[in-house]
């Protein structure tokens, strides 16, 4: 079963299933925080993830702006598109069931991806590399951009998820999350807190989506593409536990690549097979510290 | 004209009238507490006790008529700027957060106003939280949870006090603790709106009763008042 398995085969998979777990986790941490402290179902950001990358993209083509400054301008421009996204059609229906703001999110992905393609078209744009380059570590080639992938990717997580669990404006975000009337009580503006809460979870997808740019195509369905394996990853790790999302994320992105190795016809699947066994067996998820 | 807090009732509430969805939960509601005052209102369960507080603090956001704290109007505010305002509320169901430590969900409420209270004052005025103070919110007993819920609001500077039903399912030696950290809270110069089921726990700490039924306030009376002519009061209560 194992013959023919090269080291450079295993690790190169490996690495490819560690990148892919990077976005993965980036990702399912946005979208966790945005259900977990806002209850909204953010089918949009596969769409938000898409628009990242093509705003670093436009900033290269027309400005000159690199990828350096696309890295910080970009998720900002995202996020604001995201801040008014949340105002005028997420907050009006905030009081109805997830279910309505699952369909307005599918609504708006269908017209971003729709105002994209109609203007840039549907084959993908390139995007060069800011990272040429890599190193040689004897049984792989480990290119430097992928590496800054992996490490960025890796701080961002451990930093959003020290922001959320461990500072008082994380407190006041859970708290919220549990009894939005008390915190707002305390003198707390809890709208103002949500609309920057999804703005925030936003900017982590358009982050994602400058990340994503150099190493995959730049192009309108990038984003819907990936939006299954992320729900499943945020499913599977506990919808709402950002920990769970970051970790689940790298995990499924690894179990992936080994799965190409050792049983390439099953990589498409694995995934969704684990969800569906941690839906009959954990349907909290993995990480939400209850059974059912 | 300009509010004078010498002779002005602090907050003056009057024709409140709120709802829940179609169906209206107070009908004309007036009353008002004067500076340093301790007010309940007291009436069966679903009178509209609760309502009327939520409606003050703007949680119940359907509601007509008018609000007066300090002289200022409170219709149109939200919940946030009410309390920015000097208001703090503690709910009925106490809403102290399972995720959060006792320390975590006592320092949590941003300082408002100057002069609230210390840390150090609150433990010791609240001495069973300060052995308390790592444990999470939920492993609290009953009486610790109201404790931290009343102790929580008084670090923010705000001075005027929504407390609602504090006493409700505490043993009596609870209630009893509770009634004496509120009556010096009153020394302090609090100014408290109680809302209460229990008429001995509501007497022990009152200046003066409003009695509603059915939405509407139907006699408002003092503790004094009260004490010669329990048998009215029992009769709005159904004791």
């Amino acid at each position: 079963m194992f013959d023919g398995i090269t080291p450079q085969l295993l690790f190169g998979q490996l690495l490819i299933g560690v990148i892919n777990g990077s976005f993965y986790a980036m990702l399912a941490m946005g979208l966790a925080i945005i259900f977990g402290l806002m209850h909204v179902v953010n089918f949009a950001h596969g769409a938000q993830y898409m628009l990242g990358a093509f705003v670093a993209w436009l900033l290269l083509s027309t400005l000159g702006v690199p990828y350096w400054g696309a890295l910080f301008i970009a998720p900002l421009v995202v996020a604001i598109f995201g801040l008014v996204m949340e105002r005028l059609i997420l907050k009006p229906i905030a009081h109805l069931d997830p279910l309505y703001s699952l369909l307005v999110t599918y609504a708006a992905t269908l017209v971003i991806e729709g105002a994209v393609r109609l203007n840039y078209g549907s084959t993908g744009l390139p995007y060069s590399s800011p990272l040429p380059g890599g190193v040689n570590l004897g049984f792989m080639f480990m290119p430097w951009y992928r590496l800054w992938v992996v490490v960025f990717s890796i701080f961002t997580c451990l930093g959003t998820w020290l922001l959320i669990e461990h500072t008082k404006l994380g407190a006041y975000l859970r708290a919220a999350n549990e009894s939005p009337e008390t915190v707002e009580s305390f003198g707390i503006n809890v709208p103002r807190m949500m609309t920057l809460t999804y703005a925030f979870g936003v900017g982590l997808a358009g982050l994602s989506g400058v990340l994503a740019a150099p190493i995959y195509q730049v192009s309108p369905s990038m984003g819907s593409t990936l939006m299954i394996t992320i729900f499943a990853v945020v499913v599977i790790g506990g919808m709402g536990s950002i920990m769970g999302a970051i970790l689940t994320g790298y995990l499924l992105g690894i179990v992936e690549g080994l799965t190409k190795v050792f049983y390439p016809e099953g990589a498409n699947l694995v995934i969704f097979f684990i969800m569906l066994l941690a839906l009959i067996f954990r349907p909290r998820g993995l990480f939400s510290g209850e059974k059912s | 004209m300009p509010f004078d807090a010498r002779t002005d009732p602090l907050l003056k509430v009057e024709n409140l009238r709120a709802w829940y969805g179609d169906s209206q939960a107070l009908h004309d509601v007036s009353f008002d507490v004067a500076q340093g005052e301790l007010v309940t209102l007291i009436g069966r369960n679903g009178a509209g006790k609760s309502t009327t507080l939520r409606s003050i603090m703007g949680i119940v956001r359907n509601r007509k008529g008018s609000i007066l704290f300090e002289g200022q109007e409170l219709m149109g505010k939200r919940t946030y700027q009410i309390a920015r305002k000097g208001i703090a509320w503690c709910p009925e169901e106490r809403g102290i957060f399972a995720d959060l430590s006792v320390r975590e969900n006592l320092t949590l409420p941003p300082i408002l106003k100057p002069g609230g209270m210390s840390d150090a004052t609150l433990l010791e005025t609240f001495p069973n939280l300060k052995a308390r103070a790592t444990s999470r919110g939920t492993q609290l007993s009953g009486g610790e949870q109201q404790m931290l819920a009343i102790a929580r609001i008084l670090r923010n500077g705000c001075r005027f006090l929504l407390l609602d039903e504090p006493s409700e399912g505490l043993a009596p030696v609870v209630v009893k603790e509770i009634g004496r950290q509120i009556r010096l809270l009153k020394e302090q110069g609090y100014t408290i709106l109680l809302v209460e089921q229990n008429l001995n726990f509501a007497r022990s700490v009152a200046d003066r009763h409003v009695v509603i039924e059915n939405g509407a306030v139907v006699d408002t009376l003092t503790n004094d008042e009260l004490a010669v002519d329990l048998d009215r009061v029992k009769t709005y209560l159904g004791v």
